[in-house]
């Protein structure tokens, strides 16, 4: 397929514009605070307002129908204006997503126009003490009750729940079952009865997680999405949109870079050259994940396991870069500000979303062809 | 615009790669560096057969017309088998040549001899051709080989002829420094006109690379699948499925860049876009070449071995046609120009 970049600029133009005059002039707080959390979701409010907070969602849910072409210039245009971070989206990227393949027309509706308005922030809850690797030995059970099910036991590193609205991730629903299958998917309120929530202050102290505990936390069968039993299968297709494109597009990326850029033309000692080639290599490498993009976008055919190639890249990248940021801010790269709330975002972009350990075993496995092994 | 190859392109790859095989590329590679030519030059008239130098040469020359993103294509498939000869040489040259043949220049036109008497044979695959463009390109490949052998040093175009070659790691690389002789054109256009010669040289030789390492990572996904220690094969061992994971990674995104240049020819971006290619090119098929060496153990160290041929060639080719710190400092000059 070929990708018509030309025909995309009046939408360009237009999102330019509203951003132009929307932005606010001073970062918001960080969104892993009370205070940020709150001012980033009246932020998803405005966007939503012009219908720019889910571009590529159908027009009944709050979208507007947008190509994948016109999502990443989106997304080039939000980033490049320094656009707030979103707060929404682990909703928006990996539980819609979900929703568009499994979900019901009632849960549809029901689910995602709050969720594209910042009205209901989600969390996802997948992790567990004893499961995070190795995500399919988790132990938090659903059991059947009448119309619906009882949920117990621990779920951990559960991003955005400190402040979020609602979770959502798999429970064991048949313990009896091969560990792969008895898995349900479940969504519920993050203050249901029952539910005790302990933010967790990340490596920099701001809560940008937190540890659930679930007694007897009653889900309605509508809340379930897919079948019981199926959850393993349902969560497998939301990896692919965490580790692709959807959770990270080139526009941050290309952003960061010529951000960094300019921080070089501005504090660089020309007579540094080892550190003028690693911003030389971040830039190459946002521009390759941007040309990256387009490929994949003029693709028929689906990326699957593909996406853990994806996903080493971005989160690696995101690291140089902002590593390379500090070092070249030198004794100030220490200082909180914006280089710095990124960089202790991006320490932890190799592990989330299945550690790029996983993603190498999955690469060399299911893209390479390389004999399965016990892990 | 089109950032995957369509059809026909992919045919095209596919054409080539079928060819080379068929001409048995590694002995050809191996009688090439003992001094051996005639099956490298008849491998030379098949590919030229099969359109690989006619892409380089515009139409009205007797060419098909300049076409990058074929040219990025059938150079990944030259990477691939190694085939040996000064192919980016000559795509570089044809490139000079039109250049210089749209201006007025002193000594020649470019409708005069030199343009006019040489693109057609490059486009036919009769004229083998090498040149220098120092200091990034300080030798000739090649150039005993060469029907033609030109150095462009800053506004002067001579002719030249080759002197004693030096040896190189890789035995069918033989690179010659060059005497100038006669000057068939000069002036401010023949800088430009190297300068487009050598942005076009390094993007094919960026596409050979990716060549390169996307062979080495297949024969070496092949050793590790079949290669067998402590009863099971060697590529169910992490570590070996790790390196084997950061070469696919590193060439996965430098094939984008690579196409991203060939589509970006004939525009202002198309020096930095080359340079970025270049050095992402680079650093994947090297740290391929790398990793296909370690993973193939002692088999991999010695020159029996054919992907020892490739291995050899991406270490070469790392630094031919600008390293990439030389790139990388390109491209932040071109960026940070005010």
């Amino acid at each position: 397929m070929d990708l018509d970049l030309s025909a995309v600029e009046p939408f360009r133009a237009e999102v330019r514009a509203w951003l132009r005059a929307h932005v606010p002039a001073t970062p918001l707080p960080s969104l892993e605070t009370e205070e940020g959390f709150a001012a980033h979701r009246a932020w998803e409010r405005e966007l939503h307002a012009a219908r720019l907070a889910v571009v590529s969602w159908p027009r009944e849910y709050g979208g507007r129908d947008a190509t994948p072409l016109e999502w990443l210039v989106f997304e080039e245009e939000y980033y490049a204006a320094g656009a707030p971070g979103r707060v929404g989206q682990n909703g928006i990227n990996l539980l819609a997503p979900t929703l568009f393949q499994h979900g019901t027309p009632e849960q549809l509706a029901r689910i995602l126009p709050p969720m594209a308005s910042g009205e209901v922030i989600w969390a996802q809850a997948w992790s567990e003490p004893g499961a995070g690797s190795d995500l399919a030995s988790l132990r938090a059970t659903a059991t059947r009750a009448d119309d619906g099910w009882l949920l117990n036991g621990q779920k951990t590193w559960s991003s955005r729940a400190a402040f979020a609205d609602r979770g959502f991730g798999p429970f064991r629903s048949d313990p009896q079952a091969e560990r792969h299958r008895g898995l349900t998917y479940l969504m519920f309120p993050l203050d249901a009865d029952g539910i005790t929530r302990r933010p967790i202050g990340r490596i920099d102290g701001k809560p940008a997680f937190a540890e659930l505990f679930f007694d007897d936390v009653f889900v309605p069968d509508r809340d379930v999405i897919g079948r019981p039993g199926e959850g393993w299968r349902v969560a497998m297709s939301t990896t692919g949109n965490e580790r692709g494109l959807t959770l990270r597009s080139p526009g941050r990326f290309l952003a960061a870079a010529d951000r960094l850029l300019e921080l070089w033309r501005a504090h660089g000692d020309p007579a540094d050259t080892a550190l003028r080639d690693r911003v030389a290599d971040a830039w190459i490498k946002a521009r390759a994940y941007r040309l990256k993009g387009f490929e994949t976008i003029s693709r028929t055919e689906d990326v699957g396991a593909e996406s853990s190639i994806n996903k080493i890249f971005w989160s690696e990248l995101d690291l140089a870069l902002h590593e390379t940021a500090l070092d070249l801010l030198g004794p100030d790269g220490e200082l909180a500000g914006e280089w710095l709330e990124g960089y202790v975002f991006s320490l932890a972009g190799p592990i989330y979303a299945g550690t790029n350990e996983i993603q190498r075993d999955l690469i060399a496995e299911r893209v390479l062809g390389l004999p399965r092994t016990g892990r | 615009m089109r950032f995957i190859l369509d059809a026909e392109q992919k045919l095209f790859g596919e054409t080539l790669d079928k060819l080379l095989t068929e001409a048995g590329t590694p002995g050809v590679v191996r009688d090439w560096a003992a001094g051996t030519h005639e099956p490298g030059l008849a491998l030379w008239r098949s590919l030229a057969g099969a359109g690989v130098l006619a892409i380089a040469v515009p139409e009205h020359a007797g060419g098909a017309g300049l076409l990058p993103v074929e040219l990025v294509t059938a150079f990944h498939e030259l990477g691939r088998h190694g085939a040996p000869g000064p192919y980016v040489e000559t795509v570089a040259a044809a490139v000079l040549l039109d250049r210089l043949g749209d201006q007025p220049l002193t000594g020649v036109r470019g409708d005069g001899p030199l343009a006019a008497a040489w693109l057609p044979r490059i486009a036919e695959g009769t004229a083998v051709v090498s040149l220098t463009l120092p200091p990034a390109v300080p030798y000739a490949l090649d150039a005993d080989t060469a029907h033609l052998v030109l150095t462009a040093d800053r506004q002067v175009l001579h002719t030249a002829t080759p002197r004693e070659p030096y040896r190189s790691l890789d035995p069918a690389r033989r690179l010659f420094t060059v005497v100038p002789g006669d000057v068939p054109a000069s002036g401010p256009a023949v800088a430009v006109a190297a300068a487009e010669a050598y942005d076009m040289g390094v993007l094919v030789c960026a596409a050979q690379l990716v060549g390169i390492g996307r062979r080495l990572l297949e024969v070496t996904v092949e050793y590790a699948r079949t290669r067998r220690q402590f009863g099971r094969p060697i590529g169910e061992f992490q570590a070996v499925k790790h390196h084997l994971a950061n070469a696919l990674v590193g060439l996965e995104y430098a094939r984008p860049l690579v196409h991203g240049a060939a589509l970006a020819c004939g525009s202002p971006d198309f020096p930095r876009e080359v340079s970025a290619a270049k050095v992402a090119a680079s650093e994947a098929a090297y740290t391929a070449a790398k990793i296909a060496l370690q993973v193939h153990g002692a088999i991999g160290y010695t020159d029996e071995y054919d992907p020892t041929l490739l291995i050899r060639k991406a270490r070469t080719l790392h630094t031919a046609w600008g390293s990439p710190t030389t790139h990388r400092a390109r491209l932040i000059t071109t960026l940070t120009r005010i």
